[in-house]
């Protein structure tokens, strides 16, 4: 029996994308809408690191945005441990919020500049009336600072005065103070040099280790997705196209797009693996194609694939949303 | 000094400033220095009026009307008790000149502080509220600005003058004003702010608070506002000089402050009657004092804007 | 004609700041071949961008190549008045930047861009450029060029755009192409999709070119030699198969072992300890001794020198005394 986490149903979100009525008016637009998120269904177990995979348009910020609540859901529903997270309110809500928190993309934007370091890492300990007295606090805070692998002394300091790397462990050190189960982590290492991120995903997987962390992890980087996640989730155009166990994907990729992707990553290792630049563009999603939406680009495309969304296989190995893939 | 928490930083800011690419630039600037020698000069003689003046124009019992109208000491039938000459009521113009200043100084601090209190308030509110909300606020600012900023503060300090009738002129005279000044400008404010707020609204920072359940009221408060809170600055400082002379320009027009406490701009009106029969120094004295306050305090913020602009560095 | 086109020796590049002078290039050589992509690698800060950019003499006063010599095709270069120089720049060299909507005006159409461009450069009628340019823009694989190439910028996905981009830095026939981070802004799968198309015009039109990144992957699939630099100075540079899969330079091998790839196992990605220095803050003697696990007391008194170790020149102490690593 799976220790489900966050069960994510259904999942759809639609923006309106119109020009503004009166341009409408004039120029006879019709109202256009874009589908970033469609009908992403997808569990996370506890204890584990699922990666959500795509390039842009993919739709895995938005889908990290409606799991914490940033962005309200068109369609669908969540549970978080159990509880559907539309139904709560004030002070169980309150609680609720305790439990999980966001790593964001851009460290130099995730921090207020006009605070110090330490007044960022407290402010989830003050809203949840986490210590009881302001030197507890402080002592929190420097706990927290020390476990991310700074110094107590940087808690004074304001954001400016640190490096990229340094900034997202504070930002870690924020998520953590509300000692939260489940962590959202967008892209927390896509705007790091190579040498800083391996310290900060080793941090990562320490600290999970440590406190028994949950991780949804987005990337669009597919080794480094290799190196944290125990299960994947591959989008395209806002659907989930293939789910499968960590290395397992990289061994058996069943879904054309997965397989595009995973020969395009470059041969560090020289093996002399023939790469291959993938096919084509992500299309607008604003008009994306008919039925799969990835027909334009696939190899293996029939009549059926552009007339019909294939419906989701699911099987112990995972589950995929390809008409060909399932018949092979 | 003992060395706690508290004194280390306020060193440590102190060392910060001295240090700061602002202070070099402004030592760098003659101008800027003379123009802050000057402001701060003229803001100390307002504030320390009473004391270093040589008589006090708003004591009518001091006044003698024999003493009236005579020309400024260095002339032939000047008096040297009265520097810069009297005006047609016996005051002393060099010692109205600087309570004179004191209240159009106050004024022009009031109003701006009210405008931007106002603007910056509706500016966060609208920028973070977005929507009808923005919309509404944002019309009546586009509605507002198409009228002159004197025009305003005319119509409101006329309307309210007329429906006070024969009321104590002389004490409300100063809210008025400062309101009617203050309505008049807080659309700049407002506009900046709201910008900035757009900007910093979909940061990060800002979605980790609202992640945590903080009100948006907070959110505003506490997150935003610190951050949109640079260019207002340098507003104040170019928008100080123009109620100052907005005030003056009232004043004159009639509708600000009376004639018996006259403020900068009230004098040059009284002055002007006497103009033309050759009494000059009524009217010249005040307005050179307002033109070089005015003139030092755009200088000031002029370099300010340079000096925060990020994109000149 | 000799084959190395490019000739770059001892080259310093100083800022003058309110606190002292800003060395941010100290040193720094390196040869290019005739028809070699060299890759310039390195982290933030570590100064790539400014050699790139002091070897085409674009570094904006008050900061100047305070030492050190450039040589194009034997000619020197550094020292040339601006205006020859951009004379230089404009015939042999081609640019291509991070930033596709920078480069291109988005006023003006595609086809004038380009043919404008090409008119500047060669002697030949307006029709003649214009089928010159289309033939550009099929190279760089646009589809249907002939009818897309009166389209503005903005009507093109970002990854067309750095073709187009890279189609007008070939409109003169140059012999270097600099790409400074041309991928970096772009889509994952349209990243490696630009890299090829670089690589495989510049060959075609036999054109060298020094591809600035910091993203090793692409340096790996497209980079003939790689130079790896650290806080202004040159670390080790070499053929890209040997650096990084044998690399020399303690740093280069912790790099290397930080990138995570899809065929390794274990569960700790290799972790240099701390951070880059500051160009203001450079340690004395070399530049990595307060990271590099296998420092000796002479890394922090004085500067390595190059020294030839195998297929590579590595500038690293404990490899000058002990020979290549394995």
């Amino acid at each position: 029996m799976k220790d489900v986490l966050v069960n994510v149903e259904n999942l759809t979100r639609i923006f309106d994308v119109s020009k503004p009525w009166l341009n409408r008016v004039i120029e006879r637009e019709e109202k256009k809408t874009l589908r970033a998120v469609n009908d992403v269904s997808l569990e996370i177990r506890r204890g584990e690191t699922f990666a959500l995979v795509g390039e842009s348009g993919s739709g895995k910020s938005t889908i990290a945005k409606m799991i914490v609540g940033l962005l309200g859901l068109s369609q669908g529903k969540i549970d978080f441990d159990g509880i559907d997270l539309s139904q709560p309110d004030g002070a169980e809500m309150r609680a609720l919020r305790q439990r999980y928190q966001m790593i964001f993309q851009d460290p130099f934007a995730s921090l207020n500049p006009r605070w110090r370091v330490n007044k960022i890492i407290a402010e989830p300990l003050r809203q949840f009336d986490m210590e009881s007295s302001e030197s507890d606090r402080n002592r929190r805070v420097e706990e927290l600072l020390e476990l991310v692998g700074m110094s107590a002394k940087d808690g004074v300091k304001f954001p400016h005065e640190f490096s990229g790397g340094q900034r997202q462990r504070i930002a870690i050190a924020r998520a953590l103070s509300s000692n939260p189960e489940f962590i959202v982590c967008d892209e927390p290492t896509s705007a790091l040099d190579v040498s800083v991120q391996a310290q900060i995903l080793n941090l990562m997987r320490d600290l999970q280790d440590e406190l028994g962390l949950t991780y949804l992890f987005i990337s669009h980087d597919l080794s480094v997705v290799r190196h944290m996640a125990n299960r994947i989730g591959v989008l395209y155009l806002g659907r989930l196209v293939e789910v499968a166990d960590g290395k397992e994907l990289f061994r058996n990729p069943r879904h054309p797009y997965t397989k595009m992707l995973l020969n395009a990553i470059p041969d560090l290792d020289m093996t002399g693996r023939k790469v291959a630049p993938p096919d084509g563009e992500i299309p607008n999603p604003i008009n994306p194609p008919s039925g799969c939406t990835f027909h334009p680009r696939c190899p293996i495309a029939t009549e059926q694939c552009k007339r019909e969304i294939p419906p989701i296989r699911n099987s112990d190995a995972g589950s995929v949303v390809c008409f060909e893939a399932v018949r092979a | 000094m003992p060395m706690n928490k508290e004194t280390g930083r306020k060193m440590s800011l102190i060392v910060r400033i001295l240090d700061s690419d602002i202070w070099y630039s402004f030592t760098r600037s003659k101008v800027t220095m003379i123009a802050a020698l000057i402001t701060f000069l003229i803001f100390a003689s307002a504030l320390f009026a009473p004391i270093i003046s040589p008589h006090n124009p708003f004591d009518l019992a001091s006044l003698s009307l024999m003493d009236s109208l005579l020309p400024p000491a260095w002339s032939a039938e000047g008096d040297p008790n009265y520097l810069l000459g009297t005006d047609d009521q016996g005051r002393d113009v060099l010692s109205t000149i600087l309570y004179g200043s004191r209240i159009s100084l106050a004024v022009g601090l009031v109003s701006v502080a009210f405008a931007a209190v106002l603007g910056i308030t509706l500016g966060l509110i609208a920028g973070y509220m977005g929507g009808r909300v923005d919309a509404i606020i944002m019309r009546i600012a586009d509605v507002q600005l198409s009228f002159p900023a004197i025009l305003i503060a005319l119509l409101i300090a006329g309307t309210v003058n007329a429906l006070a009738g024969g009321m104590d002129r002389e004490r409300s005279a100063f809210t008025v004003l400062v309101i009617s000044i203050g309505l008049s400008f807080w659309v700049q404010y407002a506009r900046t702010v709201r910008s900035s707020t757009l900007v910093e609204r979909n940061k990060e920072y800002v979605q980790a608070a609202r992640l945590i359940g903080l009100h948006p009221f907070l959110i505003m408060l506490r997150h935003v506002l610190p951050n949109v809170m640079g260019p207002v600055l340098v507003i104040a400082t170019i928008n100080l000089a123009l109620a100052v002379i907005t005030e003056a320009t009232l004043s004159f027009l009639g509708v600000g402050i009376p004639g018996t406490q006259p403020s900068l701009g009230t004098m040059i009106r009284t002055g002007n009657d006497f103009l033309f029969s050759g009494e000059w120094w009524i009217t010249l004295f005040p307005g050179a004092m307002l033109a070089i306050l005015v003139l030092a305090v755009n200088l000031l913020g002029d370099w300010l804007r340079d000096a925060l602009n990020p994109k000149l560095r | 004609m000799s084959d190395t086109l490019l000739s770059v020796k001892n080259l310093v590049v100083e800022f003058p700041t309110r606190r002292g002078i800003l060395t941010a290039v100290d040193n720094v050589s390196f040869d290019l071949e005739r028809g070699e992509v060299l890759g310039l690698v390195g982290e933030s800060g570590a100064g790539k961008s400014i050699t790139g950019s002091a070897v085409i003499g674009l570094i904006e006063p008050p900061g100047r190549i305070a030492a050190g010599t450039v040589h194009l095709a034997g000619q020197r270069i550094d020292n040339l008045p601006s205006e020859k120089m951009r004379r230089i720049r404009g015939d042999k060299i081609g640019m291509v930047f991070q930033d596709p909507l920078s480069s291109l005006n988005p006023l003006y159409s595609v086809a004038e861009q380009l043919v404008e461009t090409i008119l500047t450069h060669k002697d030949i009628s307006k029709k003649q450029a214009r089928d010159r340019a289309i033939e550009l823009l099929d190279e760089v694989g646009i589809p249907a060029a002939d009818l897309r190439i009166d389209d503005y910028p903005h009507q093109f996905s970002g990854g067309m755009r750095q073709r187009v981009v890279i189609a007008l830095a070939l409109c003169a026939d140059p012999e270097l192409i600099i790409a400074d981070e041309p991928t970096t802004a772009l889509d994952v799968s349209v990243q490696s999709q630009i890299v090829s198309v670089l690589k495989k015009v510049c060959s075609e039109h036999g054109a060298s070119v020094i591809l600035i990144t910091h993203d090793i992957g692409v340096i790996a699939e497209v980079a003939d030699r790689v130079a790896v630099l650290y806080s202004g100075r040159m670390a080790e540079i070499g053929p890209v198969r040997d650096v990084i899969k044998h690399p020399q330079h303690p740093y280069t091998k912790g790099l290397m072992g930080s990138i995570p790839t899809i065929t390794q196992e274990g569960d700790r990605l290799t972790q240099i300890p701390g951070s880059m220095p500051r160009l203001t803050d450079r340690p004395p003697g070399c530049a990595f001794a307060p990271r590099c696990e296998m420092a000796m007391s002479a890394c922090h008194h004085s500067h390595p020198s190059e020294e030839n170790v195998g297929t590579a020149r590595v500038a690293c102490h404990l490899i000058t005394k002990m020979g290549a690593v394995a």
